[in-house]
């Protein structure tokens, strides 16, 4: 029996999903219908589904925002109506998605490609990862950072981040308020942050340019960045050629 | 000697004169009414130009003859002062009213295309991205199980859609067709998001003739739905008030939204910022659309004047 979860904040777009898994209820039972992408976050956590039907547009955090802050990302059908970026990011990544509205033909050959590689599961989370990776390259994915603080999400605005830090298997948010653990790798965030705003400026840093006040040099080749917070953030010999560069010095 | 400091200072003077004169038409252009008082501010301003060399030349000490001259040239000075500054007056006064036509014309032309841009935008809007589909997935879940309610919903989306696609050639309509627009777009809505959009809408009898551009409401709510539904799981009430006030009409659109978790608020082009723009090449005024936000409500005036 495989177990699926429905997320999507239109009820009537979850109607048409269950509608259309009827005629699979001997192999696949619905285990909950989501409306928001925490409902989500909750029920992926607490029942550990191998299928989820996901929307990508929904209220608070959208679908890939969810996804990201999930541990061991469950197989996923997404659903959308329309989204270039996210379209973009489905056909690299093997990972099968619906057009709404999606016709039952379809739907059943998702439904069907899904069962007939369910026992390869083991390069879900692989390809999620670079699902991830590629969607949000998106112009609306890249203005916030969504972290989970305890059984809390937070959801950081870009422009609130000060710089980030490499925390062993983690990357440290600095904001004013605080600093918030990411389980992202130093290099997806300077895959996917803007180039403009952000410089990775040591191996294990990346600073927010409108935060810089002063540029110190220190010891041979390195320097030390000032920000407005008054952090001193290493700068390498390479980092701050690229500073340079993008201040235009 | 003489001759030349003469020359000079009544050319100099002369040109103080012609500038004033050109910086005032070019800042207030004078009614059919008001060309009266332009001829006695050229009359002043010539008195002040001869009355500069009659009191400063005697200051380079030229002697009593040329002092003499003076005095009774007094008389041609002002007068041919007064000619020159009197054309100066005239050709500026037509270059700055032809320079004046010209942008009202090209506000015009431009607000012409806008409305045009607008509708397209509304068009492309409708025709591709989520809100076609989602409702046409909407009704693709209703015929299983409540097919009048699919019919339904078909009627009011084509009635929509052929609202949009209404080649308007004038560029103002009754606040009551916007509002019966804006109608058919809220119940499609509704469909959708279920109990999770309430909408209020209160007009009053005065204020449904009052005439605003078409097609200005909708992209203002449908902003206001998208940060209102977006920014929060909970039930969400847009409302939208109208009231006519001074000769203008002030409609009042409010959404919540939770400043922590919204996205910054760019424009989509088209979304306020294309508003506010239309709004200012209808009616060359900038101060129409204000937007408020605190207590986490946000707030979208627009005021428009009632000609």
């Amino acid at each position: 029996m495989t177990r699926v979860l429905i997320i999507d904040d239109e009820p009537l777009a979850r109607m048409v999903v269950l509608e259309y898994l009827q005629e699979f209820k001997d192999q696949i039972e619905v285990l909950q219908e989501c409306g928001d992408g925490f409902e989500g976050l909750k029920a992926i956590q607490q029942l550990q589904p191998d299928l989820v039907f996901l929307d990508v547009q929904m209220p608070k955090i959208n679908g890939f925002e969810m996804l990201e802050l999930v541990d061991n990302p469950p197989a996923v059908i997404f659903a959308t109506a329309f989204d270039e970026y996210a379209i973009k990011a489905f056909e690299a990544h093997a990972v099968d998605y619906l057009l709404k509205p999606f016709s039952k033909e379809r739907f059943n050959k998702a439904i069907e490609k899904f069962l007939a590689v369910t026992p390869a599961t083991n390069n879900i989370a692989k390809n999620t990862e670079t699902l991830l990776e590629a969607a949000a390259q998106s112009p609306a994915q890249n203005e916030r950072i969504v972290v989970k603080t305890g059984t809390k999400v937070k959801i950081i605005a870009v422009q609130d981040v000060e710089y980030l830090q490499a925390d062993d298997d983690y990357v440290s948010v600095i904001t004013p308020e605080g600093a918030f653990l990411k389980n992202k790798t130093m290099a997806f965030f300077e895959k996917t942050l803007d180039p403009r705003q952000f410089v990775r400026v040591h191996r294990s840093y990346i600073v927010a340019i409108s935060q810089i006040t002063r540029l110190d040099p220190y010891e041979k080749d390195s320097h030390l960045a000032i920000l407005k917070s008054g952090a001193k953030i290493p700068v390498s010999k390479t980092g701050y050629v690229k500073l340079k560069q993008v201040l235009g010095i | 000697m003489p001759s030349v400091v003469d020359a000079l200072l009544s050319a100099v003077l002369l040109a103080v004169a012609c500038w004033l004169i050109n910086n005032n038409l070019r800042y207030y252009q004078p009614d059919k009414e008001s060309y009266f008082y332009l001829f006695i501010w050229c009359a002043a301003l010539s008195v002040a130009c001869v009355a500069g060399t009659r009191y400063i030349l005697p200051l380079f000490n030229m002697g009593q003859v040329y002092f003499n001259f003076l005095q009774q040239s007094l008389i041609i000075r002002f007068f041919t002062t007064f000619l020159a500054l009197g054309w100066m007056a005239m050709i500026s006064a037509l270059f700055y009213t032809q320079l004046d036509n010209k942008r009202t014309e090209q506000r015009k032309t431009e607000a012409e295309k806008l409305a045009r841009d607008a509708e397209l935008y509304n068009l492309r809007q409708q025709l591709q991205p989520h809100f076609l589909f989602n409702s046409l997935n909407s009704i693709s879940a209703l015929i299983g199980f409540k097919p009048e309610l699919a019919r339904t919903m078909i009627h009011q989306l084509s009635d929509f859609l052929r609202g949009t696609l209404k080649k308007d050639e004038q560029l103002l309509v009754p606040l009551n067709d916007e509002l019966a627009h804006l109608n058919l777009y809220l119940e499609i809505e509704k469909v959708r998001f279920g109990h999770r959009l309430q909408t209020e809408i209160s007009c009053d009898k005065t204020c449904g003739e009052a005439k605003l551009p078409s097609l200005l409401l909708q992209p203002l709510v449908e902003n206001a739905i998208k940060f209102g539904l977006y920014d929060t799981t909970e039930a969400v009430t847009i409302s939208v008030r109208a009231e006519v006030e001074d000769q203008y009409l002030i409609i009042m659109i409010q959404n919540p939204y939770d400043p922590k978790t919204s996205r910054p608020r760019k424009g989509t082009g088209f979304g306020l910022s294309g508003v506010q723009r239309r709004l200012y090449l209808i009616f060359a005024r900038n101060d129409l659309m204000e937007t408020h936000a605190n207590d986490n409500i946000f707030t979208t005036i627009i005021k428009v004047p009632q000609l």
